[in-house]
């Protein structure tokens, strides 16, 4: 059988590899183009790599949250954007007292350690909630539901906190210590930068030792292999899978914060198009694996942020940037026709859709 | 393996899941108030003078929740399941009391933008001072509670004329400015002026029509066994000819007459209605028949209005000027390519994965058509402009009254062509895809050719509605495409029903008629939406409309032993040998 379903996808495959490869000549003579007329100098170059790295590090953040719901249910938690939506959103408002009250600018560290505790709790109550009341009672059924109820929870989420605290855009205040930029071998590197890769990397190193080392992380890692097994081994799998929930949700509320520090605006639907990357990153690096998330959303941040100067600018394509958007969501197509399983990726067991 | 889903009598001691009820009920009530819908409905009186729409969300919260909590608790005795019915509405009373005597001290307006002046208003039900406000609310509360939880009680054949009563008084009273708008103009008029002298209805109208529609379901059973054997003899095989033309010599003079009656509001909002069932049919073939998750769905409609402009448009790059009923058999066949060549990558993938990929696909096409890249082809963000209206023999189609027609035209076309793919072969080989992709495969069915199909078909669909939208618009822009759309028509089709068609036509009604139709919903919609799709899927996931297959899958579940005790051996006997 698997001769004649080659035979059949034979055309197919021959117009799926055409679109590939024709994106990535597209790709190869940009990047060539870009390069040779020395559109940027090397520093422009290597500031676009930090601030790829800065955004990666958030994507990937949001990523181990995907990844980790992705490797206990195998299910896309779609309205993950909104998770770190909201912890971003609360913690606006302590953000804005820190400042009003000037704590923000006098102990600038205590001050951005209980707006990140603020964002994480947050993003765990409205993880939580959403896996109680939409996901648990449909755990059993056929695999289109659940996707369903999740864009259903997305957009509730994103219309609630619309509805409860207004349309407006909210605006993190700037904390003065972060201002400015060090110059490191040359190169300008904004402070508020640093602070994002190293926080990410921490945090990061911190859920690595949890899953690795703990006992919770050995039950999360029982429940991804084999759920019915680890209940057999007396694992509360229910327990189990609320809190890896949890756990993600705290890194989003984490990144969120991050996020906040880069890009200070905050709206009701500045979840989405950052969780649609981070899903990228985390199907890039392999989902269900943990390292791979980390890996894949640096990846896919430097990708993204390099990408419209190294591939547009060359071939004189009017306004790169708009296009950084296309450039994330083709990778993801790119991924997913050509190697669903990622770079670090584990064999997907072929689940019933 | 069904699950059971049963109402297990619970081990938790009542008070313990009344104060859980109460707690929960409270928040979802503060949640309704703070997100404003209490305060936008404020304005709209139900009944005039006498409530609110906004108050009765109010009344109705503690009215839920006692039935429900009188419902549930079927094993405790009488007294105790309106005792706890009114318990849950007071508890849930209380919570939103004290919210209202903090928010009137503390001032959260700068965080919850809601809790304003105008929220205290409604919630003091009138009162002065925030503290006899707080305590009016309780009492309202507790009485709607104890009506509640004594509702539950009786059996359904006394509960449902109460409801049936409450809820025409409830519809009515929304689209009161409407629907006095159509009476007024017609023989209609008395009822009119009795019904809706000034805002909503009048006391007396809401009266009257509780009690109309109380009795008119009280008899209804009987009027169903008295035309019992018309209708058999209308519905058994020789007669569907005769079934047929019935209903064509009633539907079609009614859908002539539709757009003068109902005048340019309505028919612009029914044109909108046709434009997204043409949309809905489209994506029932790809979702429902076939089972594939396409978010992407709006590319499809976005590359149907952007061909149809393009042709059509004398001021657009291409400015061939073709005529309407030229360009769109163009745009359904562009369309429809295009649904091919976004069908091919995703072939092997499934569920989650197709989910998102489409939905990549729709985003990519957005940016795309909103950039400066193609903005010497497209328009960019200021897209394309004087798309000329259909004309035919001179007569020019342009207000949406004519378009109308051609819109239900494309409709019935497309309803055709669904009904019979769904009964043939291809339809069969759908739905046998759908459940089992690679048993489908092994059975002989060539995966490629029918999801291609699929895709084609519902991208053509898609393409015929956008290019009536653009013509019905007359100019057309890039950020009208967006995700939103392909949601809109995805919870149509969930709400109406999976794969059945005429749920598309119902969820279509419901989706974007009403919330047209009710104004001060509009800023709620998306809201709505999101709630809507969660709940169906966990109510009813085969939609209000079920194909006769998707119900027996899905709510398999729901049949259980307390409904089988309710059938009786009589009424078996007559079952069968009816």
């Amino acid at each position: 059988m698997r001769q004649r379903l080659a035979g059949q996808l034979a055309f197919t495959n021959f117009v799926v590899w055409g679109i590939g490869a024709a994106v990535l000549v597209f790709v190869i003579v940009g990047s060539i183009a870009t390069i040779s007329k020395g559109i940027y100098p090397p520093d422009v170059w290597a500031s676009f790599i930090i601030f790829g790295l800065a955004q990666g590090s958030v994507y990937a953040l949001i990523a181990l949250g995907y990844t980790l719901v992705y490797g206990v249910l195998f299910m896309i938690n779609f309205a993950h954007g909104e998770v770190f939506m909201g912890g971003m959103y609360i913690a606006f408002y302590v953000a804005r007292a820190f400042e009003e009250s000037g704590l923000l600018d006098a102990n600038p560290f205590l001050a951005l350690l209980i707006i990140t505790i603020v964002a994480m709790v947050s993003s765990m109550v409205i993880a939580f909630l959403v896996e109680r009341i939409a996901y648990r009672p449909l755990r059993r059924a056929p695999r289109l539901i659940p996707l369903i109820t999740a864009i259903g929870a997305s957009f509730f989420l994103q219309n609630a906190f619309r509805g409860l605290f207004g349309p407006s855009t909210k605006v993190y205040p700037d904390v003065d210590i972060l201002k400015g930029n060090w110059v490191l071998f040359g190169v300008r590197i904004l402070k508020t930068q640093v602070l994002v890769i190293v926080a990410a990397v921490v945090i990061m190193i911190g859920l690595y030792l949890l899953v690795q080392y703990t006992k919770v992380g050995r039950a999360m890692r029982a429940v991804a292999e084999d759920k019915d097994a680890a209940a057999l081994m007396g694992i509360n799998v229910d327990r189990v899978i609320v809190i890896t929930f949890v756990v993600g949700a705290a890194m989003a509320g984490a990144a969120g914060v991050l996020y906040a520090l880069l890009f200070k605006q905050v709206t009701h639907t500045v979840g989405f198009i950052p969780g649609l990357k981070a899903f990228t990153a985390a199907v890039l690096g392999g989902i269900g694996n943990i390292p791979g998330a980390m890996v894949g959303g640096l990846f896919l941040g430097i990708f993204e942020s390099v990408g419209p100067a190294l591939f547009f600018a060359g071939l004189n394509i009017p306004a790169p940037n708009q296009l950084k958007d296309v450039i994330a969501f083709t990778m993801l197509v790119m991924v997913l026709i050509f190697r669903p399983t990622g770079i670090l990726g584990e064999a997907l067991s072929e689940k019933k859709a | 393996m069904a699950t059971l889903t049963a109402t297990r009598h619970s081990t938790i001691s009542p008070w313990r899941s009344t104060a859980q009820r109460g707690v929960v009920l409270g928040l979802v009530v503060l949640f309704i108030a703070l997100v404003g819908l209490v305060g936008a409905f404020a304005k709209k009186d139900l009944v005039y003078e006498v409530i609110s729409v906004g108050q009765f969300l109010l009344l109705i919260s503690g009215f839920i929740g006692g039935y429900i909590t009188g419902q549930r608790s079927e094993h405790l005795g009488i007294a105790a399941r309106v005792l706890h019915g009114t318990m849950v509405a007071v508890i849930s009373g209380v919570i939103v009391a004290l919210f209202l005597l903090l928010a009137t001290t503390v001032d959260f307006r700068d965080i919850l933008v809601n809790s304003n002046r105008d929220l205290f208003a409604v919630l003091q039900f009138k009162q002065e001072a925030p503290l006899s406000g707080a305590i009016v609310l309780v009492v309202v509360f507790a009485v709607t509670g104890l009506a509640g939880s004594l509702l539950s009680l009786p059996p359904q054949r006394w509960r449902a004329p109460i409801m049936t009563g409450l809820l025409v008084v409830l519809l009515i009273g929304l689209l009161a400015d409407l629907l006095d708008v159509l009476l007024v103009s017609g023989p209609f008029k008395p009822l009119a002026e009795f019904l809706f002298p000034r805002k909503g209805i009048s006391v007396p109208g809401a009266l009257a029509l509780f009690v109309v529609s109380a009795i008119v379901s009280t008899i209804w059973p009987f009027f169903g066994q008295v035309t019992t054997p018309a209708r058999k003899w209308i519905n058994s095989p020789g007669r569907k000819p005769v079934k047929f033309t019935l209903i064509v010599a009633v539907l079609v003079p009614l859908i002539i007459v539709l757009p003068w009656v109902l005048q340019l509001y309505l028919s612009d909002v029914m044109t909108n209605v046709g434009i997204y069932i043409l949309m809905g049919l489209g994506l029932n073939i790809v979702v429902g028949f076939a089972g594939l998750l396409d978010l992407g769905y709006v590319a499809f409609f976005a590359i149907g209005a952007y061909v149809m402009g393009l042709l059509t448009s004398p001021d657009s790059s291409l400015a061939l000027s073709l005529t309407f009923w030229e360009a769109l058999p163009i745009s359904m066949v562009v369309a429809g390519t295009f649904g091919v060549l976004l069908g091919i990558p995703v072939l092997r993938m499934r569920g989650d994965y197709l989910a998102i990929v489409t939905l990549g696909f729709g985003e990519i096409i957005r940016i795309l058509a909103t950039s400066e890249v193609l903005l010497p082809v497209i328009g960019g963000p200021q897209g394309i402009l004087g798309i000329p209206k259909p004309a035919l023999f001179g007569l020019v189609f342009k207000d949406a009254q004519y378009i109308f027609y051609i819109v239900v035209v494309c409709a019935l076309i497309a309803l055709y062509v669904s009904w019979r793919l769904s009964d043939s072969r291809i339809g069969r080989a759908w739905v046998a895809i759908r459940e089992d992709e690679d048993v489908a495969e092994a059975m002989g069915i060539n995966l490629v050719s029918y999801k291609l199909l699929a895709f084609a078909i519902g991208a053509t669909f898609s393409g015929m509605a956008g290019g009536i939208f653009a013509a019905k618009l007359g100019s057309i822009f890039p950020h009208s495409f967006n995700l939103l759309i392909s949601i809109n028509v995805l919870s149509l089709i969930i709400v109406g029903g999976m794969g059945s068609l005429p749920g598309v036509f119902i969820g279509a009604l419901v989706l974007v008629g009403l919330p047209e139709l009710l104004r001060e919903f509009a800023e709620y919609r998306l809201l709505m939406y999101g709630a809507a799709l969660v709940g169906m899927m966990l109510i009813k996931p085969e939609g209000f409309v079920p194909a006769q297959q998707r119900k027996r899958e899905l709510a398999q579940e729901d049949v259980f032993p307390e409904e089988l005790e309710e059938i009786s051996a009589p009424a078996v006997a007559e079952e069968v040998a009816s």
